[in-house]
Order: structure tokens, then C-alpha cells, then sequence
């Protein structure tokens, strides 16, 4: 026990969160340990999304724990709660039309040292290198993509909110965004992933937690995702 | 002597510096009620009673503690935008989830009490403010006051200086980023609100640096903000809200305008702005520089 709670980078305890009157999460719970892959899986509407935001301290009428290396940020302020070392990469991207690509690249504040130096940024994504100056709304889906990862990998955070990173993006894009992930792991990084797509999530990931109306109902290793692929196929609804 | 459609050349070079003196002040009136919407959702309608507290900060600078005009340029901004943080602290940010027009009728209600308060104090006929720079230089066809060069030149570097912060500084990218999405840039570290709050102040800051320049310009009085107001509002529907050389360019340019309407047919020259309004609101409701949103 006391080993486990050592090596967790993120714990959430009966969390729970509103949008003004709705009530939204129902008591998640989960742990992510340290140089994990964890994913969130889960329908349309779980609150996935909405947990990622509970925990980065943006949905701010939330309550239960979230403990981040052993602090409990449930009452910081999302800025705060970035400059501890966690960064967030949104469903919707948030790339910035009146910044350019560069300007969207730099936006984030170093919160720690030890984060990606930009040339190895542009060499997990040459597309940004070419584009520093365009509109950063300019670019195509995929690249917009690749900048909102990028632009968190440079600030030292160490463990990383990712929603749904691959959502509407070609193959192609889809495998490069996994070597990614994958690299981010070698790497120690620590990363909190939400998917839809669990043939994507199976590749990069080390453990899922299905999600449902606002809790966690069920969690599988990747190692087990090969005999409950019928199981999680049910849960997905696809 | 030669005359340009009837009209001698130091009359249409006269208005025309009045005319571009006029739109100095439009431009840095403009430019912080647009910095303030941008960031704080806010119509600033104490704008016009903030340019007349720093008008009477340099005024009070001078009687009562003896510092010059050039002293007063830095002082005044510095105390009237610390009123300005005050106020957003104390009042303007309850509001910003709600509707615009909490925030103008807050800020109008808070102008008139002001605006009272200083009559009561003041009176409403005007303090003369010395010109610090007198004299002018003739330049042949017109004569040039040297303060009223100074306000020109001064007011274009102060805007020029401001677009450059907001539009090319990594300061201005938090700005800008933080008027698109205040809840992602915080998420990435930044202090939003203390943001907002020195922005504010800011924005107040500028406006009273334009009541100092226009102090020694014009007399200094409790009513100089209101008159001044309604037409820079006209000024920044017509610029529209979301550009910051927008706000500069429309500022001088309907200035300019003024003027020459001054020349050409008098009798139009305090409607011609918000003539040029009702035809911008037809044929672009969202400004000259403004994006739809
Ligand atoms: N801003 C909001 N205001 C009110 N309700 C919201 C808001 N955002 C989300 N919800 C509701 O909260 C619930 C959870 O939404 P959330 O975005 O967390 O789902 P999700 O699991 O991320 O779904 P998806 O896979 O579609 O992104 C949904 O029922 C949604 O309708
Ligand atoms: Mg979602």
C-alpha cells in the first residue's frame, strides 16, 4: 500500500462536478502512477472530459480529492495547479486565432525545467516548423493538433491531460500522434489520455478505465484488452 | 494668394491640426476602451470621467504640490489607473459573468457620481492649466504651437507604442490569448485575473494621460470627460471593437474628418461623426476593423 501511494502521480477520490445546476460527475475515482499511459474511455456525454477539467482546476465547482503527488489540489486555482507541473491539451485544441503558430508555441509558461527543447519539437512535428508564421487557425486540423500538443511539451510539466487527441484526424496523423505518446513515455512523462477510439488507446496506453455517467465502472489492463474486446466494445456502444 | 476651393490655407491647415489634435485624443480614448472590452467584457463608461480625474490629478499635482506639467505626464496616470484597480477589485469583477450592460451601467452611474462629486468640489466653469511648452514655430503656410505639435506627436507614439505591446510582445500574446479563452490561458499558468486587473488599470491609465495632455490644451473641468465620451464611443462603433490599429487609425482619421468638415460646411461639424456612424452601422454593423463574432 504505502509503495502504491508513492509511485502515484495522480490520485482522484470520489470526485464529484457541476455545470451550474446539473451535477455531472458522480464520484470518479482512479489513480495514474508515475510514467504511466492511463486512459479514460468512454461514450458521448460520460464526462470525461469534464473529469480532465476538474482536475486541471478549470470546472471549478468540484469537490471530493484530487491528489497530485500527494497535494491535494481541489481548491487551487487552474493556474496554480499548472505551475505544480500538469498541463492540459483540450478536446477542442485552443490554438488561438490571434496568435501565430509561433506565438501559440510559446504561449505556455515554463513551470518547471526539463521540458522538450523546441528543436526536438520540431522534429516530432516538421509540419510546425514551416508554419511559425502563419494564423495559428490557419493550419489544418492535424497540425492543429500537433501544435496543441507541442506547446505543452515545452513547459516541464510532467504529467499531461490529453482529450481525445485523435478525434477527426486521418491515419496517418492518428500514428504519428501514437509514436508520440509513445516517445512522451520513454520519456517518463506521465500521461492522462481520454479516447473513444480503444484500437488507439490499446496502442500507447498501459491501463483503461471505462468511464459512465460520471464514474468509473471498470478498469482493464492493456494486457487484458485482447479478451475484452466484446466487453469494451459493449461499454463504448460501438 | 492662392486659394484651395475657397478656402485660404491657413484656415483648411488650421482645422486640420485641430481637426488631428482632436483625433489624438479619440485614438488614446479608444484604444483603452478597446483594450478594456477586449480583456473584461466591459464598456467602460467611466472612461470619459477617468480622462477628467487625470486632467485634475495634474491640476491638483501643480497647485497643491507644486509638480510641473512633466511630472505630472507620469503621476497622474499612475495614481488615477491605481483608482482604476481599486474599482476593478472592488466592483467590476462581480460582473464580468453577466451581461455587458451591468458593466456600462455600473460604470455610467459610477461616471455621474464622480463627475458630481467634482463639480461640487469644482465647480463646472474650468481651471486654466499653464502651457508648458509655449510659443510655435511658423511653418509658411500655417502657424504651429509647439503644445499642440507635442500632443500629436506624444499621443501617436504612446498608441504606436501600445499596439506594438499588445500585437508583438509575448505580454501582448498572454493579452490577446486571454481575450480569446481567459479559462485555457489560466490553465496553462498565467494569472488571469491579476491580468485583468492591471490591464484595467492600464486602459484607465491612458485615459488619464490623455486628460493630462489635454489639460494645458483646453481648461480643465468636470464636464471635459462627457463631452468628450459620446464621441469616442461613436468613434470606437465606427473603428469597431476588436482591433487595435483599428482604434488608432479610426481615432486620427475621423479627427481629420471633423475638421475638414470644419472648413467645408461648418454647419455639419459636430454631426459628422455620427453621420459617418449611422452609414458604418449600415453598411458594416460590426466596424471598419471590427470581425463579426
Ligand atoms: N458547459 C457545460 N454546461 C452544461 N453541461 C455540460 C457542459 N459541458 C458538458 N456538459 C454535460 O456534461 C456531461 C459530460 O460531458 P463531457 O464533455 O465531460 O463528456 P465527454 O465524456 O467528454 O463526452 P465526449 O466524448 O462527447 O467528448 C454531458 O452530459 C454534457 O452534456
Ligand atoms: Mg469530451
Amino acid at each position: 500500500m504505502a509503495d502504491r501511494a508513492s509511485d502515484a502521480e495522480l490520485e482522484v477520490a470520489g470526485l464529484h462536478g457541476h455545470y451550474g445546476e446539473s451535477h455531472v460527475l458522480h464520484g470518479m475515482a482512479f489513480e495514474v502512477r508515475k510514467g504511466e499511459v492511463v486512459t479514460l474511455l468512454g461514450r458521448n456525454g460520460a464526462g470525461k472530459t469534464t473529469t480532465l477539467k476538474a482536475v486541471m482546476g478549470i470546472l471549478r465547482s468540484r469537490s471530493g480529492s484530487v491528489r497530485f503527488r500527494g497535494a491535494e489540489l481541489i481548491a487551487e486555482p487552474s493556474n496554480r495547479i499548472a505551475r505544480m507541473g500538469i498541463a492540459f491539451c483540450p478536446e477542442e485544441r485552443g490554438i488561438f486565432a490571434s496568435l501565430n503558430v509561433y506565438e501559440n508555441l510559446m504561449l505556455p509558461p515554463e513551470v518547471k525545467p526539463g521540458g522538450l527543447p523546441l528543436d526536438e519539437i520540431y522534429k516530432l512535428f516538421p509540419n510546425l516548423k514551416e508554419r511559425l508564421g502563419s494564423q495559428g487557425t490557419k493550419l489544418s486540423g492535424g497540425e492543429q493538433q500537433m501544435l496543441a500538443i507541442g506547446r505543452i511539451l515545452r513547459t516541464g510539466a510532467t504529467l499531461l491531460l490529453l482529450d481525445e487527441p485523435t478525434e477527426g484526424l486521418a491515419p496517418v496523423i492518428v500514428q504519428q500522434i501514437g509514436a508520440t505518446i509513445r516517445l512522451l513515455k520513454e520519456r517518463g512523462f506521465t500521461v492522462l489520455l481520454v479516447e473513444q477510439n480503444f484500437r488507439f488507446a490499446s496502442t500507447v496506453a498501459d491501463r483503461h478505465y471505462v468511464v459512465e455517467h460520471g464514474r468509473v465502472v471498470d478498469m482493464i489492463p492493456n494486457a487484458a484488452v485482447g479478451e475484452n474486446v466484446a466487453k469494451i466494445e459493449a461499454y463504448l456502444g460501438v | 494668394m492662392f486659394e484651395l476651393l475657397g478656402v485660404p490655407p491657413q484656415a483648411l491647415f488650421g482645422q486640420l491640426l485641430l481637426g488631428l489634435i482632436n483625433g489624438a485624443f479619440y485614438a488614446m480614448m479608444s484604444l483603452g476602451l478597446a483594450v478594456i472590452f477586449g480583456l473584461l467584457n466591459v464598456i467602460n463608461f467611466t472612461h470619459g470621467a477617468q480622462y477628467m480625474m487625470g486632467a485634475f490629478c495634474a491640476w491638483m499635482l501643480l497647485e497643491w504640490a507644486g509638480i510641473p506639467y512633466w511630472g505630472a505626464l507620469v503621476l497622474a496616470p499612475v495614481i488615477v489607473g491605481l483608482t482604476g484597480i481599486v474599482l476593478e477589485r472592488l466592483f467590476l469583477r462581480r460582473l464580468y459573468h453577466l451581461d455587458h450592460l451591468y458593466g456600462l451601467l455600473l460604470t455610467f452611474g459610477l461616471s455621474l457620481i464622480v463627475e458630481g462629486l467634482f463639480r461640487r468640489e469644482f465647480g463646472s466653469s474650468g481651471l486654466p492649466y499653464g502651457n508648458p511648452m509655449p510659443g510655435g514655430t511658423n511653418l509658411g503656410f500655417m502657424f504651429l504651437p509647439h503644445y499642440r505639435a507635442w500632443i500629436i506627436v506624444f499621443s501617436l507614439a504612446i498608441c504606436l507604442a501600445t499596439w506594438f505591446v499588445i500585437e508583438r510582445t509575448k505580454l501582448g500574446s498572454y493579452l490577446r490569448a486571454a481575450t480569446e479563452r481567459p479559462e485555457l490561458v489560466q490553465a496553462f499558468g498565467i494569472n488571469v485575473p491579476r491580468m485583468i486587473t492591471l490591464t484595467y488599470g492600464f486602459g484607465v491609465g491612458l485615459a488619464a494621460l490623455a486628460g493630462v495632455l489635454a489639460a494645458p490644451a483646453y481648461n480643465v473641468s468636470p464636464v471635459m470627460g462627457s463631452n468628450l465620451i459620446i464621441v469616442v464611443f461613436a468613434v470606437v462603433v465606427i473603428g469597431g471593437m476588436g482591433s487595435i490599429m483599428g482604434s488608432i487609425v479610426t481615432g486620427f482619421a475621423l479627427g481629420i474628418v471633423e475638421g475638414l468638415t470644419k472648413v467645408f460646411y461648418p454647419e455639419a461639424s459636430s454631426t459628422v461623426i455620427f453621420i459617418v456612424m449611422a452609414i458604418v452601422l449600415l453598411l458594416r454593423p460590426a466596424g471598419l476593423f471590427g470581425t463579426q463574432r
